[in-house]
């Protein structure tokens, strides 16, 4: 047995014809080839590798870290001396993942890393989290290494990349007491010690994943007198060095699996990583956006463990003569649980999809220069993942709350007693549409490619290509819903108030969510009509209602009566 | 420390944790469709124990020996895709239908012939057969010591190793000179997982395989020919909820449970 291998929805979304140009991209010419014994000699082959790490990713997912994952949640980590410890089953799913070489997916060989594509790290974040949300919080931060890669100088790579590449972890500390969703308040001091040639860093973080990782990037406050984003830079922070103790972790509701932390700050040493002032602005954007894909992973997974619990128990309990499962009021529930999670699942490697190929151009300019074909594909896919990453990230993170909340309902009394896994699942969604910011400002994020019609052209252009003629009828339904959409974006925008559009922000990216979802997921099911074409139908029924309430709540409303609102 | 030449026994068998009702054929044999074959539990530890000994003096070299048809090579693969160096796959008509006794003969001809090993590890036993005869028989014939039922490697030394062993009851350290046999319970380290470069470097590799001539071995002595072993019957039985029994656990209940199990011959 073996969750990949079991999961068939998982490898149609990765043999998209994109695919294939991906790994044109990643792979520059197969030139590593040459170099190291493991990398691809073809496209073929290299697909083929993604699918074999796939597969060992499902048997540790389903074989290791499943079964840790109660202990864990139970036991969560701890702290003493200034250090964080994880639960005994997070360290051995550490160690697993070691030894499997799962530590760095997604960085080049020459620092021996597997130089996979997001698309990959995502399918692997997924089913890491169905096992574990937790541990894939901690496993999923080696995309720092990402960023220390994009914006660290060689030297930097070659010091720091090589050991995420043998098995140290990373966290990213941004957050503090004063400074949560809005980071132009980080106040953590950067100063230059011009005696020891090296910046100090004094201050406290608070909230951070993983934060006794063994190497970390830091957002600090490195121009003094500066009040906001541009006085903000990032630094790496070597736990070699020490400097840096961990005052206390957060008792919390979920994802036990990996350490809160709160960090202290003594005259820490660390070392610039790209240019001052770009650290909030440049960087930690960048940062962030591949920790939202990471979290829409998770949230996938989360919704698949939660369609997995319901399934299984729906089947086994009986009541009134017969398995529950035989009841329209749960079946529907298990139908929409499914509906959902597919919805994610397509946004989810579409959006992955598009990051490989514009951060691939981006890398192979590293080398040389591109072609203006490139670099007008490089621009439009930038574009699209920052569009759909925050569309990703929301809808997938709110799905997988409603899905643990209705994996619950299934199972009745039981699934509020601690027996049972869909407790643990619904503790550890709940996160999800909360950090790496909430999905209020995933909305703020999206609601400017609403309004510049990126995504109604996206679904327009979906809605132009070819489907058989069985899908006609539900293409039409995509297309009223689009007329909706872009009706109450008009109606929205018509009144030039900006506190009316930010008040109806949430209800149009939401529309903006469900006919890109509805379109992509139609998309996807005609690839493969026996995996996903009921849950297509499913999503389209329940999608169209919600536009349609979207629009009938935008129709109604005024901007008079925004102060019923105000306290 | 000098680098050591470490061997691994390992079998492919028929998973017979999942076994259904459609297990066995009518004639008593297994019904090998609806099985799936696995690497042998028992044999995973035991690839474990070496990689560890290779861990704890690099420069070492771990080799697979499996006995089997042609996809059997799936063994010697997966336990390079877990880090073993190369590995050898005994094929060859002459060796089917072997007992214990022509299975030892088959492997330690392979051993004779790949050169010496300081350290041989096989599992304890096989999940099909579960006679834990074939490593102490390996042993035998090539003139090693041997240690059985290993959970630990507790010190390697020059020339000797420390190991614990499951016994009745308790554990047992024990010391035996180089080369040596080990076999290893299911109680030792679950195997590591396959590594990703591993199996992306290895997954086409070529698997030598070896036939009754490649190793030098007297045909006679083996498969078939070379097995005193004869099954007489293999009965398919299904143990049914009707069958069962309940008992408390008073002093009363458990002496005439006990009496009725040595009367009808399943315990003593």
């Amino acid at each position: 047995m073996n969750w990949y291998k079991d999961t068939p929805e998982i490898k149609l979304r990765l043999e998209n014809p994109l695919m294939k140009h991906i790994v044109e991209l990643k792979e520059h010419g197969f030139a590593d080839a040459l170099k190291y014994d493991y990398a691809p000699v073809d496209v073929e082959d290299a697909l083929d590798n993604y699918d074999r790490v796939l597969e060992i990713v499902g048997d540790i997912s389903e074989n290791v870290i499943a079964p840790n994952s109660e202990g864990v949640d139970r036991t969560g980590p701890s702290c003493s001396g200034g250090r964080a410890h994880y639960a005994p089953g997070t360290a051995e799913n550490l160690e697993i993942c070691r030894q499997a070489g799962l530590t760095a997916i997604e960085m080049p060989r020459r620092y021996g890393g597997l130089n996979m594509p997001s698309t990959i790290f995502c399918a692997a974040s997924e089913l890491i989290s169905r096992a574990d949300a937790g541990f894939q919080n901690l496993l999923g931060l080696q995309s720092c290494a990402c960023t220390l890669y994009e914006f660290g100088t060689d030297d930097q790579r070659d010091r720091f990349i090589t050991r995420v590449c043998n098995g140290e972890t990373m966290s990213m500390d941004l957050t503090e007491p004063d400074a949560g969703s809005d980071l132009q308040s980080v106040a953590l001091k950067a100063t230059f010690d011009e005696a020891a040639n090296c910046w100090r860093l004094n201050g406290v973080k608070r909230f951070i994943t993983n934060g006794d990782s063994d190497i970390h990037l830091v957002l600090a406050r490195s121009e003094e007198g500066t009040t906001d984003g541009r006085g903000l830079s990032m630094f790496i922070y070597d736990k070699r060095e020490g400097g840096v103790t961990v005052r206390r972790i957060e008792d919390k509701m979920g994802i036990h699996g990996s350490p809160t932390c709160e960090l202290v700050y003594n005259n820490a040493k660390a070392e610039l990583c790209g240019d001052r002032r770009l650290g909030l602005i440049k960087y930690v954007m960048s940062l962030m956006n591949a920790a939202r894909l990471g979290i829409a992973a998770q949230s996938v997974g989360i919704s698949s463990a939660a369609l997995q619990e319901a399934l299984s128990y729906a089947a086994d309990r009986k009541q009134f003569g017969k398995t529950i499962d035989n009841f329209p009021a749960v079946y529907e529930m298990i139908a929409m649980i499914k509906a959902k999670l597919e919805a994610s699942r397509s946004l989810l490697y579409e959006t992955a999809n598009f990051v490989d190929i514009y951060k691939s151009l981006e890398d192979i300019a590293r080398e040389r220069t591109l072609t203006p074909e490139e670099r007008q594909e490089c621009k439009r896919y930038s574009r699209l993942a920052d569009a759909l990453t925050p569309l990703a990230k929301g809808m997938s993170s709110e799905f997988a709350n409603q899905n643990a909340y209705d994996c619950i309902q299934i199972h009745g009394g039981s699934g509020f007693m601690r027996d049972y896994l869909c407790e643990r699942l619904y503790r550890d969604a709940r996160i999800t549409s909360i950090y790496e910011g909430t999905t209020q400002l995933q909305v703020v994020a999206a609601i400017r490619y609403v309004t510049n019609e990126t995504y109604a052209s996206m679904v327009e252009e979906m809605l132009s290509e070819a489907l058989p003629a069985e899908f006609a009828s539900r293409q039409e339904r995509l297309r009223e819903m689009l007329a909706k959409f872009r009706a109450a974006t008009e109606a929205v925008t018509a009144v030039k108030d900006q506190d009316w559009l930010d008040f109806q922000a949430r209800r149009l990216v939401e529309m903006a969510a469900h006919c890109v979802m509805g379109a992509l997921l139609l998309r996807d099911a005609a690839k493969a009509p026996e995996l996903l074409l009921k849950s297509a139908d499913v999503y389209l029924a329940y999608a169209a209602a919600q536009v349609e309430g979207h629009s009938s709540f935008i129709k109604s409303s005024d901007p008079a009566m925004l102060s019923n609102y105000q306290a | 420390m000098k680098s050591l030449k470490i061997a691994v026994l390992a079998k492919q068998v028929p998973d017979t944790r999942n076994v259904g009702k459609d297990a066995m054929n009518e004639d008593g044999t297994i019904n090998r469709a609806a099985l799936p074959a696995i690497f042998n539990p028992e044999d995973m530890n035991a690839l474990e124990q070496a990689l560890r000994l290779k861990d704890m003096c690099p420069g070492s070299t771990v080799t697979v020996f499996t006995m089997g048809p042609e996809r059997a090579k799936e063994i010697v693969l997966e336990g390079m895709f877990r880090g073993a160096d190369t590995g050898y796959l005994l094929t060859d008509r002459l060796f089917a239908g072997a007992d214990t006794l022509a299975t030892s003969y088959a492997l330690s001809s392979a051993l004779r012939k790949a050169g010496s090993f300081d350290i041989i590890v096989g599992g304890r036993q096989a999940i099909d057969g579960d006679t834990a005869q074939v490593g102490p028989q390996v042993a035998q014939k090539l003139g090693l010591p041997q240690v059985t039922y290993v959970e630990e490697i507790l010190a390697l030394e020059e020339g000797k190793i420390t190991l614990r062993r499951a016994i009745t009851g308790g554990v047992e350290t024990v010391e035996a000179p180089l080369p040596v046999l080990l076999t290893v319970n299911g109680t030792a380290a679950a195997c590591r997982p396959r590594n990703a470069k591993l199996v992306m470097a290895r997954k086409k590799a070529e698997v030598t395989a070896w036939s009754v001539a490649d190793v030098d071995a007297d045909p006679a002595q083996c498969g078939l020919s070379g097995s005193p072993t004869k099954v007489k019957k293999v009965d398919s039985i299904s143990f049914q909820a009707k069958e069962s029994k309940r008992c408390t656990s008073s002093d009363e209940d458990i002496r005439s449970l006990v009496e009725e199990l040595i009367t009808n011959h399943t315990i003593g």
